[in-house]
């Protein structure tokens, strides 16, 4: 019966053109949107994790600190849970590195009276402490040292960064719950408008002895490939894009800093299977009425 | 009104009542029919003999009453037994009920294809019960391209399409000239005598009396003795 049910949906799908052609569009529409910010609040994500991965712990000390208790707090901050090492930046190198980094502007150094710079301990951390609360944890207890003026780990960027990701995420969410909604009430009316052109022909299917399944599986088949072509159409259009954005990127901007990429087959096979899942909620919101009525 | 073995009829109705809100379109409805019989219907225009069709292939409940097919009670059947009891009745309407978007081929192949036939064996069927009817060369013309005489013979081929126990025909030739009418009586008679039992539903009293048969008289909901053929 299964060869019979899909010759049927295909023939169904063709004779009908101009109304599948609408749920398929709204279908690849909600998915190029959502599926947009699936891939933003990916590709964010990776971001983030990989400079949280990077991320280092910068201890200012204070100014009046003398030389020689140095590797007495050196030791104790090697001595924490989740510190990988600790390397003493005194504040000579510290001015040598920024002179370095800022060779344009170094015109401004050379006329600096005094270093202004603050001895420093640059703190590596062990993989299993990079989870942001344990680096939060490890800081406040350098915090605790006396010595230590300022602890700097890119908090204040990488908080504010983390909550624009979260606002993102639930934007998308949301958007995504509407255009589900919408996109399933589409299907659900062309469903309904093809049953009404078909009316006498179900009743005639009825009075002959076709079963409900027999009248219902083809329109499941139609509305679930409905779906599934809303779907390629929503991620081919997707991909094209990213495509041709990232082509317009230069490459200095991204490589070694930023790893963009597209979704995996996994996630492209979950978003396909969520507009299958689209098209059959449509069709059976329609069908479950509609028959009781014919 | 029985004759004959009633313990062994194919239809048989008890107290039959259909009722629409307060207006009763039958009343008490007694009568069975044998295997392998002709049948008419008869009444004029609101007798109820369309209801009385539709009673027996259950487009529509039985208020009251009791109806068996073949031994089984249908206010007893469950819903999803219904299509399976469907598949007893060949049913010819007036107005054809040919889909228009479907060739005479695919109107009558869809029910072998209701009951789970193979493509081999609908195509065989199809062809064999369009022969039959004389329409096999037309097997993929529309509905809509073919006469009234044409379209009532592809709707007998989708009737007997599903090899039923029970032919309906509902006014079969209401529709169609003498000459057409009188090719579908023949058809319709054909089938009988091959073993089909077939219950005609009709007001033309003239088809009646050429072609013989017992006969159920209605009017106004009620039954009739046949002397009060209309």
């Amino acid at each position: 019966m299964i060869p019979l049910y899909l010759k049927h949906a295909f023939r169904d799908i063709l004779k009908n053109r101009l109304l599948n052609a609408a749920s398929v569009i709204t279908i690849a529409f909600s998915v190029v949107i959502t599926s947009s910010f699936i891939l933003f609040f990916v590709n964010t994500t990776d971001m983030l994790n990989l400079w949280k991965k990077e991320i280092k712990i910068m201890v200012y000390l204070h100014p009046e600190v003398p030389g020689e208790i140095i590797p007495e707090i050196q030791k104790k901050i090697s001595g924490m849970y989740g510190v990988q090492d600790v390397r003493f930046i005194s504040k000579g190198e510290a001015l040598e590195i920024l002179k370095e980094q800022m060779k344009r502007q170094s015109s401004l150094l050379e006329n600096l009276k005094e270093n202004p710079l603050p001895d420093a301990f640059e703190i590596r951390m062990i993989p299993s402490s990079r989870p942001w609360e344990k680096i939060e944890s490890l800081a406040a207890q350098i915090d605790a040292i006396p010595q230590v003026e300022e602890i700097e780990y890119g908090q204040k960027w990488l908080t504010k960064f983390s909550y624009i990701i979260k606002m993102f995420k639930l934007t998308g969410f949301v958007l995504g719950i509407l255009f589900f909604i919408a996109s399933v009430f589409i299907v659900a009316n062309t469903v309904r408008l093809v049953l009404y052109t078909r009316r006498e022909e179900i009743e005639i299917m009825r009075l002959v002895g076709a079963s409900d399944g027999f009248i219902k599986v083809p329109f499941y088949i139609e509305c679930v490939i409905q779906g599934a072509l809303g779907g390629i159409i929503g991620l081919t259009i997707l991909f094209l894009v990213y495509v041709s954005v990232l082509s317009n990127v230069e490459q200095g901007v991204t490589s070694g800093f930023i790893n963009v990429r597209f979704f995996s087959f996994g996630i492209m096979f979950l978003i396909l299977l969520c507009s299958m899942l689209t098209g059959w909620l449509g069709c059976f919101l329609s069908l479950k009425h509609f028959l009781k009525t014919v | 009104m029985s004759n004959g073995n009633s313990e062994n009829s194919l239809i048989r109705m008890f107290h039959v009542y259909r009722r629409y809100g307060k207006y009763s379109a039958l009343f008490d409805i007694n009568f069975d029919i044998q295997k392998n019989e002709l049948v008419f219907i008869n009444g004029p225009s609101g007798a109820g003999k369309t209801t009385l069709l539709k009673l027996l292939y259950l487009g529509e409940p039985a208020s009251e009453g009791q109806i068996l097919i073949d031994g089984i009670n249908l206010s007893r059947l469950s819903k999803n037994k219904i299509p399976l009891m469907r598949r007893n009745f060949g049913i010819i309407f007036q107005e054809f009920k040919l889909i228009p978007t479907k060739t005479v081929f695919e109107n009558v192949a869809l029910v072998p294809e209701a009951a789970g036939k193979s493509g081999r064996l609908v195509q065989k069927k199809v062809s064999s019960v369009l022969r039959a009817v004389g329409m096999e060369d037309k097997q993929n013309a529309f509905p809509l391209t073919l006469s009234g005489g044409e379209q009532q013979r592809v709707a007998i081929a989708r009737a007997v399409a599903g090899d039923p126990k029970i032919i309906l025909a509902d006014e079969p030739t209401g529709s169609l000239d003498a000459e057409s009418a009188g090719m579908i009586m023949e058809l319709l008679k054909g089938f009988h005598t091959r073993g089909s039992t077939v219950i005609i539903a009709t007001h033309d009293t003239e088809l009646i009396r050429k072609t013989g048969g017992r006969t159920v008289c209605l009017k106004q909901g009620r039954m009739q003795q046949p002397s009060t053929l209309q």
